[in-house]
């Protein structure tokens, strides 16, 4: 644990001044100024659309940094050769890839905190600009602990992103990895409409294997709560747990696989 | 118990994409090093050193033949506490400084952080980038992360390091340092492998080598042992010469070939057979001054030279059963 935890404060550190948290500018700027142009164009719906905004920014520049930093995690340091000085030390090769996933989730997390509170000033702001007959229709207040629920999932969702991630990279080159993850990511997001493709294909062999996919692949829907907190809707906290430890298997299963794959290799 | 014994290791790969054949990249090396020797990998590029070195480290799996470091298997994760590595051309964290970098290799060696500490610092001292230890790496020159992957190499203080090409990308200057380096290591009881094709490094320094060429252990042993670098012959250089002394010396078979250097001065190769300091007494009578004797070995380049010319030049499988 000892090691992992090193390897994972190196990667978190690497990110940092790799100005991963630029993103965090990037994410304020665009909250900030769009609500500032919501504000002018429309009237009564400008809190949905600002909380619509920000949780779908939230997951998107969370998506961003688990592709673009998780698919080059392994495979810069086997292209670097720097591979070679870490794995001669006292490392065995799964605290390697253990730690470089535990980096990113750090990196994920400290990040989108900080998107999270950035959001929640903008709501706290924004709050203040409304009259109260204004605020009485809204379904839910303007800073509402309820979409913590919702940036809940987006984490578990970036973790598996993550896993899916540095599965790829421990054996293809960044393109291909990126491609992959984000493949899956996309089809993840239509699962439901894999199970149900014999009502749109005649070929039995291709419903089959839309069904097959179905089950094998992460069905990432199931993470997008954001429709439901913005309007205020339960949420219930059995379903964050089993769609969290939905989540966790996924997980553990690909790092699982990176894991035995990254073991086997040879850097030459 | 040796600091480093294989038996038969060896390593295939397979190369082309289309139709993927064998090649040997290091044919079952059977190696004894003994603790407290600073032994000598040498060989040409492409001769299985880094094979070598990176079998040992556990980075590519053998294909067969098995190897201990400290009477323990490569892959025991103990021995790699006891143990350094220089990679060739070593590449390192661009966003980290140098005391960053030793800093998170030392705790991952264990090291507490009080002496993590002392060791970073005196470590960037004694490999001569103190100054620049708070530089992100990715502003280093290549002698300067050479330097660095150094210092990592050590920062555990091993019983055993091994060097891949550790004078590459050095100046004359960085050498010199990297060489006092090893005898340092040495005095401390540490063996040093490393592996070089910088021959004048293997010369100053190795108590005994190993030579390499295709993939298959040529020669192994003490420099000064190995046949190859047994005394061929002396050169004998003189001053006051003159022509009749000379042409009296080779009428005599003192000299073999005289190579003239200015008025009266020159460079005499004796051949194997004559007696150096009967030569040196007959020219000395007729007059000549001694400047030098030297004998003459054949140096390790001639030796690579005609290795590489030897080895078979095919690296598939068949080409080496047949060998």
């Amino acid at each position: 644990m000892r090691v992992i935890g090193y390897v994972a404060l190196n990667v978190f550190k690497e990110s940092v001044r790799d100005r991963v948290l630029y993103s965090l500018v990037a994410f304020a700027v665009l909250l900030i100024g769009a609500s500032y142009l919501i504000g002018q164009l429309t009237a009564g719906q400008d809190m949905k659309i600002i909380k619509d905004l920000g949780l779908a920014a939230i997951a998107t520049f969370g998506l961003l940094i688990a592709v673009f930093i998780g698919i080059g995690l392994v495979w810069k340091e086997v292209e670097r050769r720097s591979i070679y000085s870490i794995l001669s030390k006292p490392v065995r090769r799964h605290e390697f890839i253990l730690g470089k996933y535990a980096g990113l989730a750090l990196t994920l997390l400290v990040n989108v905190a900080m998107m999270t509170a950035a959001f929640y000033l903008v709501l706290a702001y924004m709050d203040t600009q409304f009259e109260e007959n204004v605020r009485a229709i809204w379904p839910a207040p303007a800073v509402d602990p309820g979409m913590l629920r919702a940036i809940a999932l987006i984490v578990v969702e970036l973790l598996l992103v993550t896993a899916i991630a540095i599965f790829f990279s421990t054996f293809s080159s960044p393109l291909l990895s990126a491609a992959l993850t984000v493949g899956l990511w996309v089809i993840g997001h239509f699962n439901a409409d894999l199970r149900n493709f014999e009502a749109v294909v005649d070929s039995p062999a291709a419903a089959f294997l839309a069904r097959a996919l179905y089950y094998v692949l992460p069905n990432f829907a199931a993470f997008d709560v954001k429709a439901q907190v913005v309007y205020a809707l339960p949420v219930p906290v059995s379903y964050l747990v089993t769609t969290a430890a939905y989540g966790a298997v996924y997980v553990g299963v690909l790092l699982a696989g990176a894991v035995a794959i990254f073991a086997r290799r040879d850097f030459k | 118990m040796d600091a480093i014994r294989t038996e038969a290791l060896t390593k295939h790969y397979r190369v082309g994409f289309w139709r993927p054949r064998p090649y040997v990249a290091l044919d079952a090396l059977t190696l004894d090093v003994r603790r407290g020797d600073v032994f000598g990998f040498l060989g040409p590029n492409g001769a299985g050193k880094t094979t070598t070195l990176k079998l040992l480290l556990q980075l590519i799996h053998p294909t067969s033949g098995r190897a201990e470091i400290l009477g323990r298997p490569v892959g025991d994760v103990d021995v790699r506490r006891r143990i350094g590595y220089l990679p060739e051309n070593p590449y390192f964290y661009d966003y980290l400084t140098a005391e960053e970098l030793l800093a998170y290799f030392a705790s991952l060696h264990g090291v507490a952080a009080a002496e993590r500490r002392r060791r970073v610092a005196s470590l960037l001292d004694e490999v001569g980038i103190g100054a620049e230890r708070r530089l992100q790496l990715r502003k280093f020159s290549k002698g300067m992360l050479q330097r660095v992957g150094i210092a990592q190499a050590v920062i555990n203080e091993p019983e055993v390091v091994f060097f891949d090409e550790p004078m590459s990308g050095l100046d004359p200057l960085g050498r010199r340092e990297i060489r006092q380096l090893v005898l340092r290591l040495r005095d401390r009881g540490c063996t040093v492998f490393f592996s070089s094709h910088v021959l004048s490094d293997a010369e100053a320094l190795c108590s005994r080598v190993a030579i390499l060429a295709g993939g298959r252990l040529v020669a192994s042993g003490q420099l000064t042992n190995l046949l190859a670098f047994q005394v061929k012959g002396w050169e004998l250089v003189v001053t006051g010469l003159t022509e009749a002394a000379l042409q009296h010396a080779v009428r005599a078979g003192h000299v073999a070939r005289a190579t003239a250097f200015g008025a009266e001065h020159y460079a005499l190769e004796l051949p194997l057979s004559a007696v150096p300091d009967r030569a040196l007494a007959d020219l000395t009578a007729r007059g000549a001054r001694l400047v030098s004797l030297n004998p003459v070995r054949e140096t390790l380049e001639d030796y690579f030279v005609r290795q590489v010319a030897d080895a078979p030049q095919d690296r598939g499988l068949e080409a080496h059963r047949a060998g």
